[in-house]
């Protein structure tokens, strides 16, 4: 993705609601965010209370992979410690929620605000200098701070974490209604804000100023663009699309664990987005769909070939490994590249 | 006091091996301009060699001199199979491959030898010496650690300042095409200086061990000390990463032993960003940091 591909392309000679769209991001990211929305509602609510703690899940990691996609797409940064930052949501909402009695919705925001405010200094220490060194102090950063939760076990809960009373559905909804699906709207809710913001911020113009500083940090800067605080700011976004995405998982688990957000998280998320295609948050979707799948797939394998726990354990670990490795060798637009590919020869074919 | 004098000493040794690392992740930067960051699973990996071999012959020496070759195959292999592909392109691709191979090793380590860590013998004796009466927190195994250490870093100088290699490798590093141009065989030396640098990195992992245990995520600790150490002593200069590694020891000994084992990794965090946000350029460093 280069600058010019993020500039609307046509669509200024057509008339009525198509040109506003074609021509306002926010109104045609709303009409998208509301199509999703109700698609998602419907298949909620037909699907059984296990597909919809899926979906659940599949949410809360969307979250997370669409903070990391945009960084690591758009700014052209990376971090491995997303999922650290997630813990730093999970245990905000865990606190506001449990101890301090918030409602819902400000704990999430504030899972939000607060891991963004944690995530500040890291990303300002690290734009001062080139790439691997955020990669290496966000390394730290994962091993570094699920220990926090051991050294201060009054706050925290230790190893055993914090654990939080189920969200209640309202009662408009039905006596009946079951838990699971009302989690899953609420991580469905908070993954389509998600969604809303970024594909804006992507196509403004700072979306337009994380694409130059990606592309030539020089003549970005010649352009009067301040580098470093462009990649501060996306680390800071990224950071409070993960602590999101940690509240969420803290409100569907009911649990804020340190052994839940270990190095492996933040390499599965990784693994995410590089397979779903750098920077697009559609590949985002594809991403969340393999965290979700994977674990499945890999435990029937090892039922079906009953091969031993060492092995089965470490399944899905070794198929990340080797999905980062093949998709960077050889097919590094990811899953959402060749289905763009995919369309463009379809078209091809179209217009002949 | 005599509690202060422990905490140096034993800061000195485990400083000793974050040298190593930092060796090891310093001579990759130098020939290929990559953060190794699978520099950790690579360690991990010859380590368990090194315990396989020395269960199956009980020969420390042996399972020593095992390790240190497996470790400079696997370098030369990894370079040459993995990271040349993606030599000279974005920085982001070759840390996600680093990464990904990070991954790959420690899922394949846990299927061999299963995920809970095993115990691991130490060269020498682990008795700390007795003067005056108390027993110091240093052994004969901490003084061969520190003396190894010394001997691989004195001899990774000479080859590198005194012997026709050490300037092809050299050359390589700071000018590939002018080098080429000479007749340098560019690809051949950064295989070669992954090679050297796994040797490295294998040998902190044996001296480690017997602290630590050896399982497939307990070097991760070790990964993140030898990128601070090399980071404190500018990333690109081997002398910068060994001083860098004994004040990190000293340092995070203090914090270890003040207020408690589990802050270490994030004390090691608090110094980093320090370090970048004070002197960008690490204290021995020739590049020059980014004006933004």
């Amino acid at each position: 993705m280069t600058v010019a591909d993020t500039q609307p392309k046509d669509g200024l000679e057509k008339t009525g609601v198509w040109a506003a769209l074609a021509r306002s991001t926010v109104l045609r990211s709303l009409l998208l965010l509301v199509i999703a929305g109700v698609v998602l509602l419907v298949i909620s609510t037909y699907v059984s209370a296990y597909h919809d703690l899926q979906i659940a899940t599949g949410a809360y990691y969307f979250a997370a992979l669409a903070g990391l996609t945009v960084l690591a797409g758009c700014s052209g940064q990376i971090s491995l410690g997303n999922g650290a930052l997630m813990a730093v949501g999970a245990y905000t909402v865990a606190l506001l929620i449990g101890n301090e009695g918030w409602a819902l919705i400000p704990a999430l925001v504030a899972s939000a605000v607060v891991t963004a405010a944690v995530g500040w200094p890291v990303g300002a220490a690290a734009s001062r200098l080139r790439g691997p060194y955020l990669a290496g102090a966000t390394l730290a950063f994962a091993v570094g701070l699920p220990a926090l939760a051991d050294k201060f076990p009054a706050t925290f809960g230790g190893e055993n974490g914090l654990i939080i009373n189920p969200p209640v559905p309202p009662a408009s909804l039905g006596f009946n209604f079951p838990l699971e699906r009302w989690e899953a709207w609420i991580a469905c809710g908070g993954a389509l804000v998600v969604m809303f913001v970024l594909y804006n911020l992507m196509h403004s113009g700072f979306g337009r100023s994380m694409a130059a500083v990606r592309d030539d940090e020089i003549a970005a800067s010649l352009c009067g663009l301040r580098v470093g605080r462009t990649q501060t700011v996306a680390f800071v976004i990224s950071a409070a699309c993960a602590g999101l995405g940690g509240g969420l998982l803290c409100v569907v688990l009911q649990l804020a664990q340190p052994g839940a957000f270990p190095l492996q998280l933040s390499l599965s998320l990784l693994t995410g987005v590089v397979l779903g295609g750098l920077g697009s948050l559609v590949g985002a979707i594809w991403g969340a769909a393999l965290l979700v799948l994977l674990p499945n797939w890999t435990n029937d394998l090892a039922n079906s070939f009953s091969l031993s726990t060492k092995v089965s354990a470490n399944l899905p670990l070794a198929i990340y490994g080797l999905v980062l490795i093949a998709a960077i060798l050889v097919w590094p637009s990811g899953i959402q590249g060749g289905v763009r590919a995919l369309g463009r020869w379809l078209k091809n074919r179209w217009a002949r | 006091m005599t509690k202060f004098i422990d905490l140096t000493l034993n800061g000195i040794s485990t400083g000793a091996i974050y040298a190593a690392v930092a060796l090891a992740l310093v001579l990759i930067w130098r020939a290929t301009r990559i953060v190794n960051f699978a520099q950790g699973a690579m360690l991990m990996v010859t380590t368990f060699i090194a315990y396989a071999v020395i269960n199956a012959t009980g020969s420390y020496v042996l399972g020593f001199v095992v390790a240190l070759a497996s470790g400079f195959v696997l370098g030369a292999v990894i370079e040459r199979v993995l990271i040349r592909p993606v030599e000279g392109g974005p920085p982001l691709n070759a840390v996600i491959i680093t990464l990904g191979l990070y991954t790959l090793l420690v899922a394949a380590a846990g299927m061999i030898w299963g995920n809970t860590p095993k115990s691991f013998p130490a060269a020498f004796s682990i008795r700390g010496y007795e003067v005056g009466g108390t027993r110091l927190l240093f052994a004969p195994n901490d003084t061969f650690i520190v003396v190894v250490v010394i001997a691989v870093a004195l001899g990774l100088a000479l080859l590198f300042r005194a012997t026709t290699l050490g300037l092809q490798l050299r050359a390589a590093a700071f000018k590939p095409e002018v080098a080429r141009l000479l007749g340098v065989r560019v690809g051949r030396m950064f295989t070669l200086g992954w090679a050297l640098a796994a040797v490295a990195g294998s040998l902190a992992g044996i001296l480690v061990a017997p602290s630590i245990f050896v399982g497939p995520n307990n070097f991760d600790p070790i990964l993140i000390s030898g990128f601070v150490a090399a980071v404190i002593g500018g990333l690109d200069s081997p002398p910068g990463a060994v001083v860098g590694g004994l004040l990190l020891g000293l340092a995070l000994s203090y914090v270890s032993g003040y207020e408690g084992s589990s802050l270490v990794p994030l004390a090691a965090l608090v110094i980093l960003v320090l370090v970048l946000m004070v002197r960008p350029t690490g204290l021995f460093s020739a590049t020059k940091e980014r004006r933004v």
